[in-house]
């Protein structure tokens, strides 16, 4: 029986007074692959933020490997890549390994050594699957966006984590690093088993991938599978026949 | 007299060691301010150190007591600070900005109600290093094994923090336990560093080393052992200075801080260009 690993249950979020996310309901259970995709400001980020325990929800149950998000503790099982938005201080005067390093400190004890030589196979693994070996000695703020994204994924992946949260990760790669991106994505979760929660406005591209679609607009309007999604006549008279067509149709 | 003949003085063997230890903590420390951009904290801290002293001095404390009796306040201080930035959703700058008025208004009133600013009071303002007791270096010592210890112990989760927050809490850092002994060991380092310094100066010994050392760092560590160089060789240059030529340590000291600055800003430039 597949085990839950992330659920919410009746979460209610408010955001200066109105409410981000209304009365969510699902779970996501080991070796899913799942897709949140919904408009700008509809909570997606919200919930990631409420999933990882960054935000406290105002409202509902919250739980992780089926314990409350609050008391959670065994942050080795998971993998977080935080929006790609985000732009590093250009003097962060820390590595491409340093960083990638810091992605074992869930993994230790006070106090937390990383880095020796236990951990090397781990972090050239990360560094070799994520083709930044060449720039492991490059300070982290000298990077591009796409480079950026790449060493953070690194760092999410490199302690191995059973549940790897991404977060519109794809916004400052071009094309041909997506793909690889995405292929990545696949190769974790097909050969390790990793389970997936990709947050992304690219519909079409995850659609293809994703074992289940949510999507979100402060509540949740969808969750099934992509066919489902495109054969469903409530989502076609939700986003109209023409926006339904161009999210099916990469897929 | 030769530079030999000085280190044959025991203010000056003093003044050595007891700045040495001092300006390597605050650069090392500095490093993880100025990258928090906290680096006004030292700054507020010791405005706060200044209304403490006054207190001290309002009440007759013994000068040899004055850095222990001001410690308490102004470790109290900087935890204050935190919780405004956490709590009150205050930020940085503004959190450091009440902070210190508020350190500087009691010194004032304090200063004022015992009949004006005393010498004593002023040597805390601008540090006369050279007058560093026996018992002060002690304390250097003291502290800069507490807080060298702290730091290695907690390197990988004050990189962390300061790397990212919310990445640091998501890989199960206790964030506000980290922040918290990060503002702690500052204000230690503050009240020791205003002997060297003085409370004017006290945030350019945290902030110049820190800036010199991100402008040519190649890595994290790099970024720590270049700062604490850095420091250690303006305050050796700075003392003999200030005894050879007999100007102001404090000041030659933070003059020669920035100069490295710099020399390092117009390196990077330097090398970027070609």
């Amino acid at each position: 029986m597949p085990v839950d690993i992330l659920s919410f249950e009746n979460l209610i979020c408010r955001y200066q007074g109105h409410e981000a996310l209304t009365d969510v309901t699902f779970s996501v259970t080991a070796g899913d692959y799942v897709g949140i995709v919904g408009p700008n400001g509809s909570g997606k980020s919200t919930l990631i933020r409420v999933a990882l325990g960054l935000v406290a929800p105002d409202a509902g149950q919250v739980t992780l490997f089926g314990v409350p998000v609050a008391s959670f503790c065994e942050w080795r099982r998971i993998g977080y890549l935080p929006q790609s938005m985000r732009q590093f201080n250009p003097a962060f005067p820390a590595t491409v390994e340093e960083v990638v390093r810091l992605g074992l400190l869930p993994h230790k004890r006070f106090p937390r050594r990383v880095g020796g030589r236990r951990d090397t196979p781990a972090v050239e693994r990360a560094l070799e699957a994520l083709g930044i070996t060449g720039i492991r000695g490059k300070l982290i703020g000298e990077l591009s966006g796409g480079q950026q994204q790449r060493a953070l994924l690194a760092r999410a992946i490199v302690g191995r984590p059973e549940l790897l949260i991404l977060d519109e990760p794809t916004t400052a790669l071009d094309p041909e690093t997506r793909e690889r991106f995405y292929t990545l994505l696949g190769e974790l979760h097909g050969e390790e088993g990793t389970t997936i929660i990709l947050v992304t406005h690219d519909t079409g591209a995850i659609g293809s991938m994703a074992s289940r679609l949510i999507y979100v607009d402060r509540k949740i309007i969808f969750n099934g599978t992509l066919d489902d999604f495109c054969q469903s006549e409530k989502m076609t008279a939700f986003f109209g026949e023409a926006s339904q067509h161009l999210i099916c149709h990469r897929h | 007299m030769t530079i030999i003949d000085m280190f044959q003085y025991g203010f000056i063997q003093r003044a050595l060691i007891a700045g040495s230890l001092i300006a390597v903590l605050c650069a090392v420390l500095g490093v993880y301010l100025v990258l928090h951009r906290l680096s006004l904290i030292g700054d507020g801290l010791a405005h706060v150190t200044f209304g403490s002293v006054a207190l001290a001095l309002f009440c007759n404390i013994s000068p040899l007591a004055v850095t222990l009796a001001a410690l308490p306040l102004v470790m109290l201080s900087s935890v204050g600070i935190l919780k405004l930035m956490e709590k009150a959703k205050v930020f940085g700058d503004a959190a450091v900005g009440i902070v210190a008025s508020l350190g500087i208004a009691i010194g004032v009133l304090l200063a004022g109600l015992s009949g004006g600013f005393s010498v004593d009071l002023f040597s805390y303002l601008f540090g006369n290093i050279l007058s560093v007791s026996r018992e002060e270096v002690i304390i250097a010592a003291v502290l800069f094994v507490v807080i060298i210890a702290s730091v290695s112990l907690y390197y990988n989760e004050l990189l962390a923090v300061t790397f990212d927050e919310e990445l640091a809490r998501t890989s199960g850092v206790h964030t506000g336990r980290i922040n918290m002994i990060l503002v702690l060991l500052t204000s230690l380092i503050v009240v020791l560093a205003m002997k060297v310094a003085g409370i004017m100066l006290v945030s350019a010994l945290i902030v110049l080393p820190a800036v010199t050392a991100l402008q040519i760092a190649t890595g994290f560590r790099t970024a720590l052992i270049l700062a604490a160089t850095c420091a250690l060789l303006s305050v050796v240059a700075g003392i003999i200075a200030s005894f050879a030529l007999n100007i102001p340590a404090g000041a030659t000291i933070i003059l020669l801080n920035f100069s490295l600055f710099l020399s390092a800003f117009l390196g990077r430039r330097l090398v970027l260009r070609h």
